[in-house]
């Protein structure tokens, strides 16, 4: 089966946002970097099923050329290759065109079974998944906490606020992973030597333009200063006072 | 005057409270709203949608199992015969998983888990957080019909609307994800995500154990709030990873949110700083929570925790 675990290098999730110059964008000098936390979910998905099912797994990502290192990562826990999709404004790259040039993309390399995280920590949007199926007509199944695949088909689990759905699907489907779906392992030394010598295509991002234009980016307002009540229990009387008097929520 | 299409979900015969903030952030753009339903029982609660600014409902008939694909496709066909310029669902697990399908058999951009939704003839803007709220964007969209989902508990419930026509139409049938099982949550357990007070737990609360002292606080408020989780809780294994708040986890905006034993790193105070008003309880007074918190109480959780809990139980149950 060919799988593909997509993957977004985002911003490590203890940065600070700071407004760049033109106000309609982040600031991001100094950042860290990293494979989105819901990503690293979702390649050890692909390669459990890869293990469980044969087959072969590539990671692709939309990136500058940058994201070689955390491609690389990604090999390095078992996957067989990797493409990156070289788009110097990939961070400002609306869902629409970069689940468009996605789905291209896994067209062209035979996709059957793509693995994704629920969400980017960036720009915390949920869509590329979903997008990517339906503009390949495939199946889909979103923030999935449990996955049996088996011949043509596989069922899923997924949390909602009403409870745990089960959903089956067809395949070739997308699959995007929340957290409690797998443990993500850690790259061994082995893995780590053999991913550099495993293929890294870089080729050419077709990206659609945006449709969503960005027309100012802000900080949140400040929250107001709060204060102290007072210590242990005795203070619960002039914490209720303030819920019910102040805030007015009781 | 131009059309918004809303995704209206409901259950056991009530239409979800984060669907009536939908459509209510929709008839505030001064638009006609057109809602979509589907699933058993939908055709009582589309009668109930007038008061809630729906001047259309369709429902979707002839259908079995909730199928996310064939819904959109019923979805986006509604949009084009209804002529909108705008589309509409609730931020929820299902709202999120079918607006990005909608929203691409549209050919359209989508914005997630927005914030405000503001409208001019035919053209709308959203604000909505980046990096969990670090950040807020302002945008607009060049697609042909402006597609968005409605952050939970932010938006206000329209209750004076006025009459609505409800129409059926024939549902597609055969998806290529279907649900075939639902296992529900116990009755009265909110998500965290709706709840309008959200009561989580950090490391200080020590054990798995202890958190029956917040599930007793929960109850105290009378089915009105949630337990959630730092990450450090979850991580442990001592709550289930659906309760956890923060920038990998879920990002609430309640009424109240009680920070018991959270030290406060960036991101769980990323995850709940647009909550409403924010008590945090802690031993340690230098903690980055108390920089967030309008109201704190320096002390030990198992000491503080129930005698808030009784106080609380007082003020319900006069109420």
């Amino acid at each position: 089966m060919k799988i593909v675990a997509c993957i977004k290098r985002v911003p490590a999730t203890d940065v600070q946002a700071k407004i760049a110059a033109d106000g309609k964008s982040l600031d991001s000098a100094g950042y860290q970097y990293m494979t989105s936390f819901y990503d690293e979910i979702a390649v050890e998905e692909a390669i459990k099923t890869k293990e469980a099912k044969g087959g072969d797994v590539t990671i692709l990502t939309i990136s500058s050329k940058d994201a070689t290192k955390e491609v690389r990562e990604c090999i390095a826990k078992g996957a067989d290759g990797g493409v990156i999709l070289v788009d110097e404004d990939w961070m400002n790259r609306d869902c629409r065109a970069t689940a468009k040039a996605l789905a291209s993309k896994l067209t062209e390399m035979g996709a059957e079974l793509v693995f994704m995280g629920r969400v980017a920590t960036d720009r915390d949007n949920a869509s590329v998944g979903p997008m990517v199926a339906t503009y390949l007509d495939w199946a889909c199944v979103t923030n999935v906490v449990e996955l049996e695949v088996g011949d043509g088909e596989a069922t899923a689990k997924r949390e909602t606020e009403a409870g745990l759905e089960t959903v089956r699907i067809s395949l070739p489907a997308v699959i995007t992973c929340d957290k409690g779906l797998n443990e993500p392992r850690y790259a061994g030394l082995k893995g780590i030597m053999a991913a550099k010598k495993k293929p890294l295509e870089e080729a050419a991002c077709d990206a659609a333009d945006n449709q969503a234009q960005v027309l100012s980016l802000v900080l949140p307002p400040p929250r107001a200063e709060g204060r102290i009540i007072g210590e242990g229990a005795d203070a619960v009387p002039a914490l209720i006072d303030a819920l019910r008097n102040e805030a007015q929520v009781l | 005057m131009s059309t918004i299409v809303v995704f209206v979900e409901h259950t056991g015969g009530n239409v979800r409270r984060a669907s009536l903030e939908c459509l209510g952030a929709a008839h505030a753009t001064g638009a006609q709203v057109v809602a979509v339903l589907t699933g058993e029982g939908a055709a009582d609660c589309a009668n109930t949608l007038g008061a809630a600014g729906a001047s259309r409902a369709i429902v979707l008939t002839g259908t079995e199992n909730y199928s996310p694909d064939a819904t959109a496709k019923d979805v986006a066909a509604v949009i084009t015969d209804q002529g909108a310029k705008g589309f509409l669902a609730a931020a929820s697990s299902t709202g999120k998983d079918l607006a990005p399908r909608v929203a691409a058999l549209c050919d359209a951009v989508l914005f997630a888990d927005c914030t405000t939704l503001s409208g001019e003839g035919d053209s709308f803007a959203v604000t909505r957080p980046w990096l969990a709220g670090k950040a807020i964007a302002n945008c607009g969209s060049s697609a042909a019909v402006f597609c968005a989902t409605t952050r939970p508990n932010v938006f206000t419930p329209v209750t004076d609307g006025g009459n609505v026509e409800v129409m059926e139409k024939p549902a597609t049938i055969g998806g290529k994800a279907t649900v075939i099982a639902i296992e529900a949550k116990p009755a009265g357990k909110l998500d965290v995500q709706e709840a309008p007070i959200v009561i989580s737990g950090g490391r200080g609360m020590k054990d798995a154990e202890s958190f029956a002292i917040l599930e007793n606080l929960a109850a105290a408020f009378g089915g009105r709030a949630a337990v959630g989780a730092s990450r450090a809780v979850v991580d442990a294994g001592w709550r289930p990873h659906a309760e956890q708040v923060g920038q990998t986890g879920k990002v609430v905006s309640p009424q109240l949110y009680i920070a018991v034993g959270i030290s406060g790193a960036i991101q769980h105070l990323a995850g709940m700083r647009t909550s409403g008003t924010i008590v945090a309880i802690n031993k340690d007074a230098d903690a980055p929570i108390f920089k967030v918190a309008d109201f704190g109480i320096v002390g030990d959780a198992f000491e503080v925790l129930p005698a808030l809990t009784e106080a609380i139980q007082g003020v319900v149950s006069q109420s």
